[in-house]
């Protein structure tokens, strides 16, 4: 009887704990959330999306230059990193066998774990140099470089949550192997592999480090690839150090901006691929 | 053409173990199936004969899965995997070089041990397969699709419960009904031959039950090998039996001889609970 009572005791304390761990996880959530709503919402209006940076010493101007330069950069890095992602993802889970995969599962990992601004360095030498400019299209190789090891790796994940039965089922009617991942496993897979995507695609959307000396920034509107363009993550960090209560006020409403796109990303994400016959949620 | 070739009937050898008068559709010579150096089938000769039910039996881990499996080349991607010896189709060689896996598994159909039907509704569930191999006729698509799925729904026995619902997902069907549901997709590609792995292992006496009763209307269309752990099964459904030990083929014959006169002292040992 004594035991019994001790071991529920020991239960309910352990319980208490690991609660109280899961609640640690969430409160920084919230208060990165809250922080950054309530310094940034008072410079969230219409003049911060649709003026560009005013001169230095006059006050007001917005970020809509960083923001359509992001939207650009971005862009440019999903065009390149995701069907390279989505397609490596897809080999290694269906076809993957032998050392070629493990080598490129490797590697993947690796560049998962190398900070961002590694990404930048290695493409100076490779396009900022032979370019002899920065440009939107150099910053868009550097988010490559993060967001195709990470669409890759998710989305094998995700293909490989998909029960074999299911594969078993295809090819014994008569699919062929390329038929069944496409038609059969993708399909019972759409859900997390989009989520990933998305989440790959916010991940980029905040680095700072690999635009500094790629992308540069600029203080212009500016749509042209082959030239400097600012960003919103170097927006922010280049306001946030300048020395003008203005520009801070700026910053923290582009950091707003910022962390609402990828909770509006997130969320969207999981609305649009809700679904019931997905083995990945 | 892959297609010819495999459809080419050969002289026909009769199956003289079985004493059966049906042409052989899958033989078995010296076939072995190894996974690395390990081998799970060994040097086994078998015969089936069309249009019978033959059942493969033997406790866990004796090969027979491995055998059923590699009779519609779904081993292939196991990494690996070594088939030495031969395993005809018609006197073809369904590992020869001009085979196409895909062509097989078009012609010999399978049954899973756990039903496993698509997250389609149960209409598509059927009309998947015939139509990715393009199947379908050019004009009258639509009528063709619901004439098919009614004939395989019902050749499965299992028209009757599902005509009212075909567009609601096969997965919200009960296990039994997934089962019936799996075994129409099959029928949906009108195959010759039909591998059933356990067809029954995951389900309820009564499920079991109606998937017996279907085999044995199944059995004067197609020609099927089932592995069951179930002697009964084995027993009811099936006109003949082999049975397997350590991946050794010990015994095969007419299942009524195997079950009350077998030759190996092995067998009557396994098939009355003496040991496996």
């Amino acid at each position: 009887m004594r035991q019994v009572r001790r071991r529920q005791w020991r239960s309910r304390l352990m319980l208490a704990g690991a609660s109280l761990c899961a609640l640690l996880c969430a409160v920084p959530v919230m208060a990165v959330l809250l922080y950054v709503t309530i310094k940034g919402i008072g410079s969230v209006n219409w003049d911060f999306f649709t003026q560009i940076q005013k001169p230095v010493g006059e006050a007001g101007g917005g970020m809509k230059h960083a923001l359509v330069g992001s939207l650009i950069v971005v862009g440019g890095a999903s065009l390149v990193g995701l069907p390279v992602g989505l397609a490596g993802g897809i080999y290694l889970a269906e076809f993957g066998e032998g050392r070629f995969a493990a080598a490129v599962r490797f590697a993947a990992d690796t560049i998962n774990g190398v900070p961002s601004i590694v990404a930048g360095l290695v493409i100076w030498p490779l396009v900022v140099v032979p370019m002899r400019s920065f440009s939107a299209i150099a910053g868009s190789l550097a988010l490559a470089i993060i967001m195709i090891p990470l669409v890759m790796r998710t989305t094998e994940e995700m293909l490989r949550l998909v029960p074999r039965s299911q594969r078993d089922a295809a090819l014994a009617v008569g699919a062929t192997r390329a038929r069944t991942t496409l038609s059969v496993v993708l399909p019972a897979a759409v859900g997390g592999v989009v989520t990933g995507t998305l989440l790959a695609l916010a991940r980029i959307a905040g680095e700072t480090a690999p635009l500094l000396f790629t992308c540069l920034g600029n203080q212009w509107f500016s749509l042209r690839l082959d030239h400097p363009i600012a960003t919103l993550p170097v927006q922010i960090y280049t306001y946030a150090i300048a020395p003008f209560d203005d520009w801070h006020r700026q910053a923290w409403a582009g950091a707003l901006v910022l962390v609402s796109g990828t909770l509006l990303v997130n969320v969207l994400a999981r609305v649009a691929t809700r679904r019931r016959h997905d083995f990945t949620r | 053409m892959v297609s010819e070739y495999l459809e080419q009937p050969t002289e026909g050898t009769p199956a003289e173990v079985t004493g059966s008068a049906q042409p052989t559709v899958i033989e078995c010579r010296s076939a072995w199936v190894k996974y690395g150096d390990n081998p799970a089938v060994k040097d086994v000769t078998l015969d089936f004969p069309a249009k019978q039910v033959t059942s493969l039996i033997g406790p866990s881990g004796c090969g027979k899965s491995t055998l059923l499996r590699s009779f519609n080349r779904m081993n292939d991607f196991i990494p690996g995997i070594k088939i030495e010896g031969q395993i005809l189709y018609h006197g073809r060689d369904l590992y020869g070089r001009e085979v196409d896996p895909v062509e097989v598994r078009r012609r010999i159909g399978m049954v899973f041990q756990k039903p496993n039907p698509f997250p389609k509704s149960i209409f598509q569930n059927i009309v998947w397969g015939p139509m990715i191999n393009g199947l379908a006729p050019r004009s009258g698509r639509k009528a063709w699709q619901q004439e098919l799925v009614q004939r395989c729904l019902e050749g499965a026995a299992l028209w009757d419960e599902v005509k009212d619902r075909l567009h609601e997902s096969g997965l919200s069907l009960s296990g039994g009904q997934q089962q019936r549901l799996c075994i129409a997709r099959a029928l949906a590609m009108d195959p010759e031959v039909i591998l059933m792995d356990e067809p029954c292992s995951a389900l309820d006496p009564r499920s079991t039950l109606r998937i017996e009763d279907l085999i044995d209307e199944l059995r004067t269309r197609f020609t099927i090998i089932i592995v069951t752990h179930n002697m009964q099964q084995a027993a009811r459904v099936s006109d003949l039996t082999a049975f397997l030990y350590e991946g050794n083929l010990v015994e095969h014959g007419p299942t009524q001889k195997i079950f009350t006169n077998p030759d190996q002292k092995q067998t009557e040992e396994y098939i009355t609970g003496r040991f496996g």
